[in-house]
This record gives C-alpha cells, sequence and structure tokens, in this order.
C-alpha cells in the first residue's frame, strides 16, 4: 500500500505539485492522467524520491520512504520511463540484471531471473541476451526497459509514459502484456500518462491532475461518469464518453436472452467493440459465445446504447 | 505540515564561501606574500635576484599593492555581486599593470642601461589569479556579442595607453622591443601577411572546394581523408618536406623565382598554412551545406530557384555561420603556427621566440610569444562574437 | 575506392617505417642526390631508431599524464560540488586555445631550464585542453533518460559514474586523447629547440646545415609516425563508438 499523504513540491515560489494526498491499494493499477506541466511527473519522481518534497509524507507499505537512503530505496521500486533509457553499452542481459548486481544477487539467481522475465517477454534469452539495445526494435527495447524495472521483484512498479514513444499497434500488445505481468506478480503500479484513452482501459483507480493539484481520484467509470469538474469532463472529452464508458464493460455483462444471426463474437470482448461490430455489419444483435465456444445469448444495439448512457 | 519556516543560520546574513573565490583566495595570498614579485638581473642573460612586493616598490605604493591585492582577494573569497567581483578584477589587474611599470623605474639603478627589470612569478601569478575572476565574472554576466567586443576594446586600448605612456619602459620586455623595434614590426607585419593570406587563399580554394565536396558525394569522403592526413602531419615535418619541391621548383622554374617563391624562406611557410588551413574550411563548408533543412531546399527549388539561385540564395546564407567557425579555426591556428615559420626563414613572431630560446633571453621570448597569443586572443574574440552575431540573427529569422 | 587499399597503404607504410628507423643504409641512394659536397646522408649525431623511441616516449608521459589530468578535472566540474567551475572551466578551455604550442613551450623554459622537461611540461599542459573539452562534452551530452534510469535503478552517483557516465563518454574522451597525441607529436618535434631529444632533432640540423636529406628523412618519419598513429586511434574510438552504441558521425 502507498499512502500519499499532503505532499508538496515547490520550485521558488511555483508549487508544481500542490498538497496532494491519495492510497493506492496494494496489487492494483493506479493512473496518474494530466496535461504536460500538471505535475503527475513530479508527483511519480517523489515516491522513488528522485524528486524531494517539500512538504508532506510517503508511506510504502507504513513506512515513510525517507527511512532508507534514496539509492536503496530505489533499488526496491520498479522503475520504468518513457524511451525506455536502456544503457547502450551494456547488452540486454547485462541491462535487465542492474538492480540485482548493485543489490548483490549471486550470479546463477540473476541469471535465472534474467531468463525468467525475458520468456515472459517473448525474448529468447539465447538469442537476446547478448545483443545490444540499438540491435533490437522500438517494441523490444520497450519490454526490456520493463523487464529491468522488475527484475529485482519490486513489489512497486513507477511508470512514466511507457509506452509513449510506441506506434499505436505495439503500444495495444504492450498493455495487454503489463497487465497479464500485473496479473501473475501482484504488483502494485503507478503509472504517468496524458493519454485518457489508456488510463481508463489500464487504470483500477484514475487520478486526474491539473495545475499541481488532484482534482479526482476515483474509479474509472466515476471519472467518465462524474467528472469533478470541467477539466475532467475536457479531458475525458465529451465525444468519446460513451464510447470509454462501454470500453470499461465485457460483453458477457451485457448478454441478454435470445438469439441472433451471423458470427458470434467472444464473451471477453469489450462492449465497445461488440458495438463498433453491430454498427459495421448493420445488424441489430450479435450471438455471444464464451471461450469454448458454448452459446451465451445475444447482445443488442439497443441494449448497448442504453449502457452507453450517463448513469444514474 | 506545509509551509514550514525558513531556518535561519544564527543571527543576521548567512556568510557563504565562493568556491572559485577561496582557489583565487589561496593562489593571490602565496603570490603576494610568498613569492617574488620582480626580478632584477645585473645584465640580461645573468641570473636575477629576487624582490618581494614590499622591496620592489617605492615607500606608500607597495603596501598600497598589498592592500588593493587583499580587498579584492576577499571580495573573490565570500559570494558577492557580480559586479562588485567585476570592479574588483579590474581594479587588481589595472593596478598590477601601473604598478609593475613604478618597479621597473624604482629598481633600475640610475643611468644603468644593462641592468633588467622583470615581473617574476608573484607577479604573473597574480596576473592570473585576478584573470581568473574576471573571466568567471565575465562568463556568467552572459556578455552580448558587442559587449565581448567592447571589453577587448576597452582593455587593449589601456594597454595601448600604458604602452605609449612609457610607463613600462624600464621593463626588460620593453628594452627587448627598443633594441629591435623596426624587426618587431617587420616581423608582426610578417606574421600577419602570413596567417592572414594563407587564411584568404585557403577561403578562396577552400570555399568552391566544399561546395564541389557537398555536391559530388563520391569526391568527398576522399578528400576530406587527404585533407585529415595533412592536418596530421606536424608542422616542422611539413614546413621540412615541401623545403625540397619548393626548391626544385625555384631552380627549374625561373618565373616561380622570379615572383620570390624558394625552397627557404615565406613560401613553403606560407604553403604549409595554406595546406593546413584547407582542411577547416572545407570541413566546415560541407558539414555547414549538409545541414542546411531539407525542406528550405525543396522549397526553394518548388519556387523554381535555378542550382545558382539555390546555392547564393538559400544554402549559402544558411551554412555561414557554421563555415565562419571554419574559419575562426584557421585564424586562431594559422597565428600559433606561424610562430614556426621562423625555422625556415619565413619570418614572424616567431624569430623572437627562437633567438630568445637560443640566446636564453627570456624577455626576448616573451616579445614573441605575448604579441601572438594577443592576437590569437583577439582573433578568437572577435570572430566568436561575428560567429553569435550572425547565428543570431538568422535564428530570429526563422521561427524554429 | 577497394575496401582494402587504405589496409594495404597502412601496411606498406608501417613496412617502410621499421625497415628506415632499422637500416637506413639501405635508403642511402635514395636521399643521396638530395646532398651537396660529400655531406652525409643519413642523421649521424645519434641513431634515428632511438630518437624515434625517445620521442615517443615523451608523447606517451605527457598524454598519459594529461589524460588522467583532464579527466578528473572534467569529473570534478560535471560534479554537483563542482559545478560552480563548468561555465568558467569552458571559458578557459577556450582561452587555452589561443596559446600557440611554440609559445607554451617557450615560456616553460625560464622556470625548468632546457632538455625534456619543458617540453615534457608544453606537451602536458596543451594535450589537457582537447581531452577535458572533449570529457566535458562527452559527460555533459549524456542522454537524459538513460541517466534518469540510472538513478531511478538506483545507482549511487559513484556507481552511475563508473558504471554509465564514463564508459558512455569513453569514445568521445578517446577522440580528445587522439587529437592531444597528433598535437603532442608535433610539440615534441619543436622540442628538439630547446634541446630534448626527439625527431626535430633531424629536422633542425638538416636546416642549419642545409641538408635536405635529414629535414626530408626528419620530416618522412614524424609524418608517418603522426599518420599511422591518428589512424589506429580513429580505428580504435571507432570500435568504441560502437560497442557504447553511440554513433559517431
Amino acid at each position: 500500500m502507498i499512502e500519499i499523504e499532503g505532499i508538496t513540491k515547490r520550485y521558488d515560489a511555483t508549487a508544481v505539485v500542490d498538497d496532494v494526498s491519495m492510497v493506492i491499494e496494494p496489487r492494483t493499477i493506479a493512473v496518474i492522467v494530466g496535461t504536460s506541466g500538471s505535475g503527475k511527473t513530479t508527483l511519480l519522481r517523489m515516491i522513488n524520491r528522485l524528486v524531494e518534497p517539500t512538504a508532506g509524507v510517503i508511506k510504502l507499505d507504513g513506512a515513510d520512504n525517507r527511512s532508507l537512503p534514496g539509492y536503496e530505496l530505489r533499488r526496491s521500486i520498479g522503475y520504468a520511463i518513457q524511451g525506455h533509457g536502456l544503457f547502450p553499452h551494456r547488452t540486454v542481459a547485462q541491462n535487465i540484471a542492474t538492480v540485482p548486481v548493485l543489490l548483490g544477487w549471486d550470479k546463477a539467481r540473476i541469471k535465472a531471473r534474467v531468463d525468467e522475465l525475458m520468456t515472459l517477454y517473448q525474448l529468447d534469452p539465447e538469442a537476446f541476451g547478448p545483443r545490444y539495445p540499438h540491435e533490437l526494435s522500438g517494441g523490444q527495447q520497450q519490454r526490456v526497459g520493463v523487464a529491468r524495472a522488475l527484475a529485482a521483484e519490486p513489489n512497486v512498479l513507477l511508470m512514466d509514459e511507457p509506452f509513449g514513444a510506441l506506434d499505436p499497434i505495439i503500444r495495444t500488445k504492450a498493455q495487454e502484456d503489463l497487465l497479464t505481468i500485473q496479473k501473475r506478480f501482484g504488483t502494485t503500479i503507478i503509472l504517468v500518462t496524458h493519454d485518457m484513452e489508456e488510463a481508463v482501459h489500464m487504470g483500477d483507480k484514475i487520478a486526474v491532475m491539473d495545475a499541481g493539484k488532484l482534482v479526482q481520484y476515483a474509479k474509472p467509470a466515476e471519472i467518465l461518469a462524474k467528472p469533478a469538474s470541467a477539466f475532467v469532463e475536457t479531458l475525458v472529452g465529451a465525444s468519446e464518453r460513451p464510447f470509454r464508458l462501454l470500453s470499461l464493460g465485457r460483453v458477457r455483462d451485457a448478454v441478454e436472452k435470445g438469439t441472433a444471426e451471423g458470427e458470434a463474437i467472444p464473451g471477453d470482448a469489450s462492449q465497445r467493440d461488440a458495438l463498433a461490430e453491430l454498427l459495421w455489419s448493420g445488424r441489430p444483435a450479435l450471438p455471444v459465445r464464451d471461450a469454448d465456444g458454448k452459446p451465451l445469448g445475444r447482445v443488442t444495439l439497443d441494449g448497448l446504447v442504453k449502457r452507453s448512457a450517463r448513469p444514474a | 505540515m506545509r509551509g514550514a519556516p525558513e531556518r535561519l543560520t544564527g543571527e543576521g546574513v548567512p556568510i557563504r564561501f565562493d568556491k572559485l573565490g577561496v582557489v583565487i583566495a589561496v593562489i593571490a595570498a602565496y603570490a603576494a606574500f610568498a613569492a617574488p614579485f620582480a626580478t632584477f638581473r645585473a645584465n640580461r642573460i645573468v641570473p636575477g635576484q629576487a624582490r618581494s612586493m614590499l622591496e620592489a616598490l617605492p615607500a606608500a605604493t607597495g603596501p598600497l599593492l598589498l592592500a588593493i591585492v587583499v580587498v579584492a582577494a576577499l571580495v573573490a573569497l565570500f559570494k558577492t555581486p557580480l559586479l562588485l567581483r567585476l570592479a574588483a578584477s579590474a581594479a587588481a589587474l589595472a593596478a598590477l599593470a601601473l604598478l609593475i611599470g613604478v618597479a621597473g623605474t624604482f629598481l633600475t639603478p640610475t643611468g644603468n642601461t644593462f641592468a633588467r627589470i622583470s615581473p617574476a612569478s608573484g607577479f604573473w601569478i597574480l596576473i592570473f589569479a585576478f584573470t581568473l575572476l574576471l573571466a568567471d565574472v565575465l562568463t556568467r554576466l552572459e556578455l552580448s556579442p558587442w559587449a565581448r567586443v567592447g571589453v577587448l576594446v576597452v582593455a587593449s586600448a589601456a594597454v595601448a595607453l600604458l604602452l605609449i605612456s612609457g610607463s613600462w619602459n624600464d621593463l626588460s620586455i620593453l628594452k627587448e622591443y627598443a633594441n629591435r623595434a623596426d624587426s618587431f614590426w617587420a616581423e608582426g607585419s610578417k606574421h600577419v601577411t602570413l596567417a592572414l593570406g594563407s587564411l584568404l587563399a585557403a577561403v578562396i580554394i577552400g570555399l568552391p572546394l566544399g561546395i564541389l565536396c557537398h555536391r559530388v558525394e563520391r569526391l568527398r569522403a576522399s578528400v576530406l581523408n587527404v585533407l585529415n592526413i595533412i592536418q596530421t602531419i606536424p608542422s616542422i615535418a611539413l614546413f621540412g618536406l615541401l623545403i625540397a619541391p619548393l626548391g626544385w621548383v625555384a631552380t627549374h622554374v625561373p618565373a616561380a623565382a622570379a615572383l620570390g617563391i624558394r625552397g627557404i624562406g615565406t613560401a613553403p611557410a606560407f604553403v604549409a598554412l595554406f595546406l593546413y588551413s584547407l582542411l577547416p574550411v572545407v570541413a566546415n563548408t560541407v558539414v555547414g551545406l549538409a545541414g542546411v533543412p531539407r525542406a528550405a531546399n525543396d522549397a526553394a527549388r518548388g519556387m523554381g530557384m535555378t542550382d545558382r539561385q539555390r546555392l547564393f540564395g538559400v544554402e549559402f546564407p544558411l551554412a555561414f555561420p557554421v563555415i565562419l567557425t571554419g574559419i575562426r579555426i584557421v585564424l586562431v591556428q594559422n597565428i600559433g603556427l606561424a610562430t614556426i615559420a621562423a625555422l625556415i626563414g619565413g619570418g614572424g613572431f616567431g624569430v623572437f621566440v627562437f633567438q630568445g630560446v637560443g640566446q636564453t633571453a627570456m624577455d626576448l621570448v616573451l616579445l614573441g610569444a605575448v604579441p601572438t597569443v594577443a592576437l590569437a586572443f583577439a582573433a578568437a574574440i572577435i570572430l566568436d562574437a561575428v560567429i553569435e552575431m550572425t547565428a543570431t540573427r538568422r535564428r530570429e529569422a526563422s521561427p524554429a | 575506392m577497394k575496401a582494402w587499399l587504405p589496409a594495404l597503404l597502412r601496411l606498406a607504410l608501417v613496412v617502410l617505417l621499421v625497415a628506415f628507423l632499422t637500416n637506413p643504409g639501405w635508403f642511402e641512394p635514395l636521399l643521396k642526390p638530395l646532398t651537396e659536397n660529400n655531406a652525409p646522408v643519413i642523421y649521424n649525431q645519434g641513431s634515428l631508431l632511438t630518437l624515434t623511441l625517445l620521442h615517443l616516449r615523451i608523447v606517451l608521459i605527457a598524454t598519459m599524464a594529461a589524460t588522467i589530468v583532464a579527466v578528473a578535472l572534467a569529473i570534478l566540474v560535471t560534479r554537483p560540488a563542482g559545478a560552480e567551475f563548468l561555465p568558467l572551466s569552458r571559458s578557459l578551455v577556450n582561452i587555452g586555445q589561443t596559446f600557440p604550442p611554440v609559445a607554451v613551450l617557450a615560456l616553460a623554459v625560464p622556470a625548468v631550464g632546457f632538455g625534456e622537461k619543458p617540453t615534457l611540461i608544453a606537451l602536458f599542459l596543451y594535450g589537457l585542453l582537447p581531452i577535458f573539452e572533449n570529457a566535458l562534452t562527452g559527460l555533459t551530452t549524456l542522454p537524459a533518460n538513460v541517466m534518469e534510469a540510472a538513478r531511478g535503478a538506483g545507482m549511487t552517483g559513484w556507481q552511475r559514474l563508473v558504471k554509465v557516465e564514463l564508459p558512455l563518454s569513453a569514445p568521445i574522451i578517446l577522440g580528445g586523447i587522439r587529437l592531444s597525441v597528433v598535437i603532442g607529436l608535433a610539440t615534441a618535434t619543436i622540442g628538439s629547440t630547446v634541446a630534448a631529444k626527439t625527431l626535430g632533432e633531424v629536422i633542425i640540423a638538416g636546416l642549419l646545415s642545409n641538408n635536405l636529406a635529414f629535414i626530408l628523412q626528419g620530416g618522412l618519419i614524424v609524418a608517418a609516425l603522426a599518420v599511422l598513429i591518428y589512424d589506429g586511434l580513429s580505428a580504435v574510438e571507432r570500435y568504441t563508438a560502437r560497442r557504447m552504441g553511440r554513433e559517431t558521425a
């Protein structure tokens, strides 16, 4: 659990982060969204003390994060940044092993961990381990960057626009990979982004920041349904709102009784995808099947339209 | 707890040391109290005797200079306003410059023309320390190009005034000058002619060569490689290597000999300096032209400019600051290298340096070295200012 | 140009240089036409090989000292504690470069007398500048996100310097060392005017006795050494740059 209590960072007279308090539950993903200059990156960097706060306290599992020297604290927290920041003079394997080496793990344990992470990220340890970062594609570099952040099995992972430099297709894949790995390791993740789409997709909770202040901190559905201010509303995007709301729900939760003609949609797909398919194929309803192909019922255009309306 | 109250260190204003100031104060203290201020020699080649600051200056002026140095060092030591530091360093340098002349007159026995008084290590170290302070202030003030040239002009005028007023006339370096005033100016003009003339020739040949290299990619690598190899060859070696071919030309082509081309003398020095100058000019022309934004070139082509119009209307103006940087490198380098021309009879300030080395007369070495350094320094400041001016004008013109 | 041609030319140059230094007599007929009045053809006041080795030794010692001091200084002014000196050190480098090597050489003589010492001092001082300047460039132009990652991974200041900053700056620092060595080879040649035992002696002797053969052999040996060393160091630099993932222009 991460408790941020009244944290403030001032440079000269201007408060970049102004009296922010929030609690991040263990094994969840909190996404901090905001425009550039909103203080979201500074807030993130105060958690692993790359920036020292002017006032306030941050506690990790109850312990003040100032109870250790900064560098020791940072070894216990994963950190992944935009453009990956891989060390160009070290091989992929050496890059991933950075923090375990700093912590003095023995060789066998480091090798095992590096191999595990590379396999997890679909990079063959034999083929990719000895390569240098500039020999990899952008998507591979990004994966190595996240693998390096996870190497020392941190409980907390901080990510600063980790997918910012990726093209849309690779970005979607990277987001899915991260969700899978978060479930597997149960890591608490705090992710900074300026992309509301990404925030709604990834976050268990979303924190919206504007001019150094925390404007709203709530579940995605609530942010979409009840934006706390005009600023949040703009950020959500009035024209995108219904679709984002639908993207939060699974088709299986919108299933009605009955049957429909044509190709079926899996129950795990998002309701947004179902709506898109309905509109595109011009059908009033789609059959829904679960992963084994068993029919679950149907999803209708009318039903989805009702679901996309502003909740009461 | 927000807005924690400012913690006060003791009462009143906290005293803070300036890190560079500590270094300067230590150097200045050593130079003022432990090192000799001037050297007295009975004639120009015997070893000298050291004189401390108080011994070298008449009654009141010794303590006065000491006081000025101590105050200026204290100003440097603590964190003080920039303008105060500027005033302190300028005052200390001016006092040192004036009083070393006074020391010269004071220490020279009346009527003795053999005695030589020269500034000693203490003086030079003090000059170094306060120049360091001045340089730091000027760097931190981030002066505009015009202001930097202004400072150079003021400093040169001050030195010229001291020279003309004759207050340094009793110093050994000026006694050496008095003995060879005519040859000093003759060698000086040779030095400048060599440095500037070879630069001019390099620009006349190098610019078109650079443009050609930019247009013809196949040529680029080989031309730059050859010029690179020439730059690598040490100057004496290159001077030496040119003696043979130029000597051959002089004996076999009468017209060349009539033009003054010979194996030894100005010709090989000129050719060597010219060859050294080519690389920076050609390379910077190529880099400058390559740096012209593609969009600008495409736009020019799209508007129907011919290659020639594009070169003079778009590419050349945009590449100009980079080409100018090459010219700056060449000029500063040539002013320094021209000293070596003296070894092969090419003249220049190097004549005094090598004569001085040969006679172990350091004042003579200084007579050659000081104007060389001054020229190179002035050239660097002026050209840096010009480069900055052309570069900013272009940046303002094209919003980027 | 074929790829193997430069390598072949370099190899030929090495072979020629070694042959000339070990058996200068073989080349006597070639240089003979350049002398007059039965003057000696091959330098006879010392072995060319010894002079070459002494020449290289001076450059080596001075460059090593300059490298240690210059890199240490560059590290100092790029740490938070020395940051105050950074702007000044840049100005000093700029000013320092306007001092011609000959002047530095000549001005060192009153302080330490004639011989190898003033040459060593001049080489050392003049060698500092390019190495310092390049080390400064290398240490101040490190990719920001790599440095951020190093800090974020929990490296201490020392670990960042040794494991990230210095390795990444190595190619640029090597470039400075290469410039410094080339300038050093040239300055060491002039060093013979203050009685240092270097190859300059051969050229100066030739100039004094009007012996073209001396001038030519001295000049050629120095030039060949400079070109070969420059070339070799460039190759090392390119290799390190590739290794560090920093492409040089």
